[in-house]
């Protein structure tokens, strides 16, 4: 007899074969890499000061710059592969302060019932109901539109459908016969939170940071295409909103927004089908439609088969 | 010494969530309601009755995972509601309890091993990683899954249903209990294998003299098990009593239902069956007087309007019912 194979391992054979989640994953690990790798891929670089003529200026693609220049005269893609990296870094990190808010939020209101959950999904349904474009506008307008504070604000207000989610992923977890199991031998509530709630509503988290991830990039991006972005930092909305405002459009440049439009695309598509893709291995639910998401969604997750049972 | 578990008056009511806007009339369900027995030292008694009748709630509240109504629990002389946190921690230790449903009482996402160890690191019972895997070992061998290590690094989803009834027993053995709830332990499983669990659970009483509640619903296997049995109806005991006796002269009329349809393996003693008529009980509105009148065969009148109390038949079979006296047993 055999052990088990490691978690990981099985739902890495299950995910191999979701066609749409691999493309999702591939599309966002070239991203990955392109941002990391930027100082070796990009031709220039777009920080550096360049002399440049009045010829330079919306020249179209061309074999020095094969994206063509931009209203400045820079390399429109040495700016496209270093704009990369605002796009993820305001995209994980600010996801990664939503989901840990939301995670926390769901899961004590949807363990501990009562008080604190009226209390906590009353605040979120305020939340919920705030539109969040506007107020994320207006808060970095008010504070310094800097790299820092534009993911705390995306952060700060991206958590509730997080919330909402993990709650009710937290009570159809609670119900189930090993908590009360756990429970009957003594445990006490942060025992069980860990051991037992969370990595049952972990692979939940997983996907869901993936599709907050694609939100909070997309939300960068309009903030910057507003103007609202780091001025320090290059990144794609601030490059279609220098485009826009600066004249591409009226010089036919059409090259300074095709780039930096797609690496949005780009990125915002990759999230998606990698959430999607994961949500199907993760949560069968989808094919199924069961209700009882729990043991089938982690079964999944950990590759575990209805092997047959070893003699009786 | 004083008997394992006492319970005296012992009553669960459950809110029933109103539905009407101006309705302020409480409602509840009477899950277990007015319920005294005791339990002896490395006794078995068996709790039988119809679902929906209280027996979980019963258990439960025995656990001290339900907060009881009002009454009393003793366990081991101490009254279980009046423990401090650290004292309840070493009730709950030697208290365990086995659930019906063995497919869902296990975490699907730990390992036999680690399931097994687990109480022992939320009481901090053992010092090493040596002396906590002997001891899920020996736990492991001891409710009969041998060798341990075949099983150890395996997910429940692997294992057939009276394995993981057997993990379940081994996590509560190596709290070395006295006291075991098992709730239909066997119910869910295959008929061919519920022997061996129920001989298992009997052979840990004889080597460990460990106490069982066993709550059942087989009225043809509870003879084999229990020394004495106590019989529930709407969250009431009706009849408790030596097991023997219980079964060969039942007194209650509705225990008499009961084991009027229990197959016998000898035809020629087989009893006039009694159907039940009348409607479902339901626990939130009780019928007056006794609760069993509206299905009772042989209710009188007076039944609408007293509700009976346990009493003693013999010495050690008491009954709840105003047909029956003492004396009608020679
Ligand atoms: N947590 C609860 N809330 C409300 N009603 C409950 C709860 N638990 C049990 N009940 C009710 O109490 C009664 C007894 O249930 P239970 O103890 O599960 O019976 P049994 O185990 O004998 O089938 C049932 O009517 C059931 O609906
Ligand atoms: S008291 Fe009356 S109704 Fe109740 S069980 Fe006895 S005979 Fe039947
Ligand atoms: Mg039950």
């Amino acid at each position: 007899m055999s052990p088990s194979p490691p978690p990981i391992r099985s739902f890495w054979r299950t995910f191999r074969r979701n066609r749409m989640g691999m493309v999702g994953a591939v599309m966002l690990i070239l991203a990955v890499l392109m941002a990391v790798f930027a100082p070796v891929l990009a031709p220039y670089n777009p920080y550096q000061p360049t002399r440049v003529t009045i010829d330079d200026i919306y020249a179209p693609p061309s074999p020095e710059h094969p994206f063509g220049t931009d209203d400045a005269g820079k390399d429109v893609l040495s700016s496209f592969i270093y704009g990369a990296r605002v796009s993820l870094i305001v995209g994980f990190f600010a996801s990664f302060i939503s989901i840990f808010i939301g995670g926390v939020i769901g899961i004590s209101a949807g363990f501990y019932g009562g008080k604190l959950e009226n209390g906590l999904m009353r605040f979120t349904d305020i939340m919920l109901v705030i539109p969040d474009f506007p107020l994320i506008v207006l808060l970095v307008a008010l504070t310094k539109p800097n790299l820092l504070n534009i993911i705390l604000v995306i952060g700060l207000l991206g958590w509730t459908s997080s919330a909402r989610l993990v709650r009710s992923q937290t009570l159809s977890v609670k119900q189930r016969k090993f908590v009360l199991r756990a429970r009957a031998i003594g445990a006490g509530n942060f025992h069980i939170i860990r051991r037992h709630i969370f990595p049952l509503v972990l692979p939940l988290i997983v996907v869901n940071t993936v599709l907050v991830i694609s939100l909070a990039v997309l939300n960068e991006s309009a903030l910057s295409f507003l103007g609202l972005s780091d001025p320090t930092k290059i990144s794609w909305g601030q490059m279609l909103n220098f485009a826009f405002t600066r004249g591409a459009m009226s010089a036919g440049a059409w090259w300074a927004l095709v780039a930096p439009g797609l690496g949005i695309v780009w990125l915002v598509l990759s999230c998606t089908l990698l959430g999607q893709g994961l949500e199907q291995v993760l949560n069968p639910r989808l094919e199924t439609h069961h209700l009882s998401v729990g043991s089938k969604m982690v079964a999944r997750m950990m590759g575990i088969k209805e092997t047959p049972a070893i003699g009786d | 010494m004083s008997p394992i578990v006492q319970v005296t008056h012992l009553r669960k009511l459950f809110p029933v969530k109103k539905s009407g806007l101006f309705d302020r009339n409480e409602t509840f369900v009477h899950a277990v309601d007015d319920v005294s027995f005791t339990v002896g030292r490395g006794e078995v008694l068996a709790v039988v009755g119809e679902s929906g009748c209280g027996k979980s709630t019963l258990a439960l509240t025995l656990m001290g995972l339900e907060r009881p109504t009002s009454g009393v629990i003793q366990i081991d002389g101490q009254n279980i509601a009046t423990l401090n946190g650290k004292e309840m921690q070493v009730v709950r230790r030697h208290v365990q309890m086995i659930f019906q449903d063995p497919y869902e009482s296990l975490n699907p996402i730990m390992t036999i091993a680690d399931i097994v160890a687990e109480p022992l690191k939320v009481h901090g019972l053992v010092k090493n990683k040596q002396e906590r895997q002997e001891r899920v070992i020996r736990a492991l061998e001891d409710a009969g899954l041998k060798p341990a290590v075949n099983f150890m690094h395996r997910l429940p989803q692997e294992l057939s249903g009276g394995q993981r009834q057997r993990v379940v027993i081994a996590g509560a053995l190596v709290l070395e209990p006295e006291l075991l709830i098992a709730d239909e332990p066997v119910s869910m499983l295959d008929v061919s294998i519920r022997a061996e669990i129920l001989n298992l659970l009997l052979e840990l009483r004889q080597t460990r003299g460990i106490s069982i509640v066993m709550i059942t619903h087989d009225l043809g296997t509870v003879g084999y098990v229990a020394d004495r049995i106590a019989v529930m109806y709407l969250g009431r005991l009706v009849e408790i009593g030596p097991a023997l006796q219980v079964l060969q002269q039942p007194q209650h009329p509705y225990t008499r239902a009961l084991l009027s349809v229990v197959p016998v393996p000898n035809p020629r003693q087989r009893r006039e069956r009694v159907i039940l008529q009348g409607e479902t009980p339901n626990p939130i509105n009780l019928p007056p007087g006794c609760r069993f009148h509206p299905r009772c065969p042989v209710a009188r009148p007076h039944c609408q309007q007293h509700d009976p109390q346990l009493r003693l038949v013999p010495v050690g079979h008491e009954v709840a019912c105003l047909e029956v006296t003492p004396k009608e047993l020679s």
